[in-house]
């Protein structure tokens, strides 16, 4: 019998263990995959975040580093400057880079590091157990936020890619989601223009992947899909946000 | 003999860091050391190294991770809050085991403190600075040429047992000139050896992973036991000191930097004077030199410690000789800078009056 | 033989630029040297001063509390640094803009019309080699080779125009004891 299908070599055969439902699985696999189909694995480093996603390193099939909450375009800037040759991506969750880490990604674009960043946004701490998020939308509950997101006392959610857009720096910003089989194509199709930059040296790309927590989001996985194409798409507006290749043309 | 130049201590460090073949440079302005970051920019570009301005010390020390897990001498320099800011990243590279070297031109504090010279991180340089169960190998230079030399020593110390180190040096060394004698063997970053551990692409190897974690029962107390007995190799191998007319000495003063320097200049008013007077300057100050203490401690009655802080270094003077001897101190907190009559009065005060 | 020498002045007066100039001579002339600026906390236009050891030996301390030699180029640094002079040491200072006297009878005391001097040869901020000048030829520390030599590797972004007025003005400054009393 033919094979069709199986386990991309960019990723381990180390089980993971995320929720059921959660969006992690579907944004490794399509990494995993890139990695082959763009023929870098053996030459990539990996940067796993502080958050659900920590155990990045054990998935991902290449060298990997894990380092603090937040700091993940620190250190691939160190990375990639001394090792120009490599491609090195950084994983962010939505705490790591929208909360702890908002002035190192800052920063990072500021200088059109030549990286590639994917930021998985599911508006929640999942590792910790349901906090809000600087993403959380307004009215939404969480375990620090039982009633819901009070805007007059938690303030509004961030925005990434519109922040990050309003700096001459980055090179490709895009957001997708992927609650959908059509939506995980655009988002594979986003994630390897991201990769392809890198490879073609033009500087800072950032994808951020709207996803479901449904255990922190106190749904059922079909519930969390449903939400996240509604509620998340609707505060968060998909498209590019910034594509530099375009004014290049 | 090579050229001697007169050279700003902070010059230094530079010319020292590049002598020893570091091409990577992450950093952030801050007073007394921001003729390290001015002076790197412009010799980074000169010989093709990287040179980063962050946007803040977090950064930059994390920028550092990055580039010794590459396998690759990195350096930071910044003075007390900035190294504050850094003890997060230098908790997680001790924790991954990666050598790297940060420069602390020490100023007063606490808080945003003053501009001036101080010793009052001693503390925090000597007890790992940061959280978990780790410690940086830490020199302290007192000359223009040691600025130039130690960095040299400290990436060989670092790279040698896998873990940061550190030079604590202060405003005044730093603010200094000296002259220097300039080194003519400079390392080639391209003759270093690549590291077993470092990232860079697992093209014909198996996969490489740098972390601080395990959570995994019992294995992170496995890491951390494993990383003691590191610690147990560092302090029998790696004490430095300089001993100075400590053999007949009634009172032997301990001081580093910038305080061995003015405590050396009181020694010299004390023995013109008839005291017998010696001074014991540790150069490494993580591993603190415990043995010279432990023995000098059967012998010598008097301890007087001279240090710019309110009395960090007396506590590892006291462990070390186990209070065998009496431990007089000396120190000036704030910035304030100890003078050699002044420092001569305190022995006066251990000695008795004119011998 | 050890020499702990303090320059004092305002910003601007060049006192930075004259211990350095003291500290290349040293190192020309084989001698160990340190060099230490203390700055006020302006970062322009306040007190400045610097200390600078020149010794036949290894310098213990680059920290002088009790100079062997102070050049004092305005008033406040005459009030601040006159008692800390060692007794028997020397205390030079620019008349043209001090106009208190100096009271220790236990010290050499050496005025000196530095800026009206360095006026005289078309500018005044040359007063501090004027000063420089005095006291080599005075302590006999540095010859006035050296001091050319040596301002020259201070100044390496200066034209020969200023070079010259600088060797002029350590020239003019060196001469001057032999019409002093």
């Amino acid at each position: 019998m033919k094979k069709i299908f199986g386990r991309p070599a960019g990723l381990t055969e180390i089980l993971q263990r995320y929720c059921p439902g959660c969006g992690h699985g579907i944004v490794h696999r399509i990494i995993g995959e890139l990695l082959v189909k763009l023929d870098i694995r053996e030459r990539t480093i990996g940067i796993a975040p502080v958050g659900c996603s920590v155990f990045a390193d054990e998935y991902f099939n290449c060298d990997m580093i894990q380092p603090p909450h937040g700091r993940g375009p620190a250190v691939a800037t160190g990375l990639k400057r001394t090792r120009p040759e490599c491609i090195v991506f950084s994983y962010q969750g939505d705490g790591d880079l929208a909360a702890m880490g908002t002035a190192e990604i800052i920063h990072a674009a500021a200088r059109n590091e030549n990286i590639t960043v994917i930021f998985i946004n599911n508006a929640i701490f999942g590792m910790t157990g349901g906090q809000m998020a600087p993403t959380t939308l307004p009215g939404m509950k969480s375990t620090t936020s039982v009633k819901g997101r009070d805007i007059r006392k938690q303030g509004y959610p961030i925005r990434v890619c519109e922040m990050l857009a309003s700096l001459d720096g980055p090179y490709y910003l895009e957001r997708c989601v992927v609650d959908t089989p059509k939506n995980v194509i655009r988002s594979e199709k986003a994630l390897k223009t991201a990769f392809m930059n890198q490879i073609d040296n033009k500087g800072f790309s950032l994808v951020e992947i709207l996803s479901t927590c449904p255990t922190g989001w106190g749904q059922t996985p079909i519930q969390a899909k449903k939400w996240l194409g509604e509620a998340m798409v609707q505060y968060y507006p998909l498209g590019v946000y910034r594509d530099r290749s375009k004014e290049e043309k | 003999m090579a050229e001697k130049k007169l050279m700003y201590g902070n010059h230094a460090i530079v010319e020292g860091v590049l002598a020893a073949g570091c091409r990577f440079f992450a950093g952030y302005p801050i007073t007394p050391q921001n003729e390290i970051p001015e002076l790197m920019s412009i010799r980074m570009n000169e010989i093709g190294g990287v040179f980063v301005q962050t946007g803040s010390e977090v950064a930059a020390i994390n920028m550092l991770f990055g580039a010794a897990a590459a396998g690759k001498r990195a350096m930071t320099s910044s003075s007390s809050p900035g190294i504050s800011l850094m003890q997060e990243g230098i908790s997680y590279i001790a924790g991954a085991d990666i050598p790297v070297l940060v420069v602390n031109v020490v100023r007063g504090g606490p808080g945003l403190g003053n501009i001036a010279p101080a010793q009052s991180d001693y503390y925090q340089a000597t007890r790992g600075g940061g959280h978990g169960d780790y410690f940086t190998i830490t020199l302290a230079p007192n000359s223009a040429q040691d600025l130039y030399e130690f960095p040299r020593l400290a990436f060989e110390l670092a790279e040698k047992y896998r873990n940061p180190a550190l030079i604590l040096a202060d405003g005044l060394l730093g603010q200094m000139m000296e002259p220097v004698e300039l080194s003519d063997e400079l390392v080639d970053p391209n003759s270093l050896a690549e590291n077993e551990w470092a990232l860079s692409g697992c093209k014909g190897r198996e996969r490489r992973i740098v972390r601080s974690y395990d959570l995994r029962p019992g294995k992170l107390e496995e890491w951390n036991l494993r990383r003691i007995e590191k610690y147990e190799k560092i302090k029998k191998n790696e004490q430095r000191f300089e001993a100075t007319d400590c053999d007949d000495a009634d009172l032997v003063i301990v001081a580093y930097g910038t305080c061995s320097r003015v405590s050396d200049a009181a020694v010299k008013m004390a023995r013109d004077k008839g005291f017998k007077v010696g001074l014991l300057r540790p150069i490494t100050l993580w591993p603190f030199p415990w043995d010279v203490f432990a023995d000098m401690s059967k012998r010598i009655e008097n301890f007087l410690v001279v240090e710019m802080s309110c009395g960090q270094m007396i506590d590892d003077v006291k462990l070390a000789t186990e209070c065998r001897s009496k431990i007089h101190f000396h120190g000036r907190p704030g910035g304030g800078v100890p003078t050699p009559p002044e420092v001569y009065k305190e022995i006066e005060k251990v000695l008795g009056g004119a011998q | 033989m050890t020499k702990e020498i303090i320059i004092s002045g305002f910003g601007g007066q060049g006192v930075v630029s004259s211990g350095i100039i003291l500290a290349y001579a040293g190192l020309i002339e084989d001698k160990h040297v340190t060099f230490f600026p203390s700055y006020g906390a302006e970062m322009r236009g306040g007190t400045a001063n610097c200390s600078v050891v020149v010794s036949g030996e290894p310098v213990a301390s680059p920290i002088v509390s009790n100079p062997d030699i102070v050049i004092i180029m305005n008033e406040p640094s005459l009030t601040r640094f006159e008692p800390t002079v060692k007794p028997e040491g020397m205390l030079l200072y620019n008349k043209t803009l001090i106009k208190s006297q100096p009271k220790r009878k236990d010290i050499t005391v050496i005025p000196i019309e530095a800026n009206a001097i360095a006026e005289e040869l078309g500018q005044g901020r040359v007063a501090n080699m004027v000063m420089l000048g005095t006291m080599i030829k005075k302590t006999g520390l540095l010859s006035l080779e050296t001091l050319k030599n040596a301002q020259r590797k201070r100044f390496t972004k200066a034209n020969e125009e200023q070079l010259t007025l600088n060797d002029k003005a350590l020239e003019k400054g060196y001469g001057l004891l032999e019409n002093f009393k």
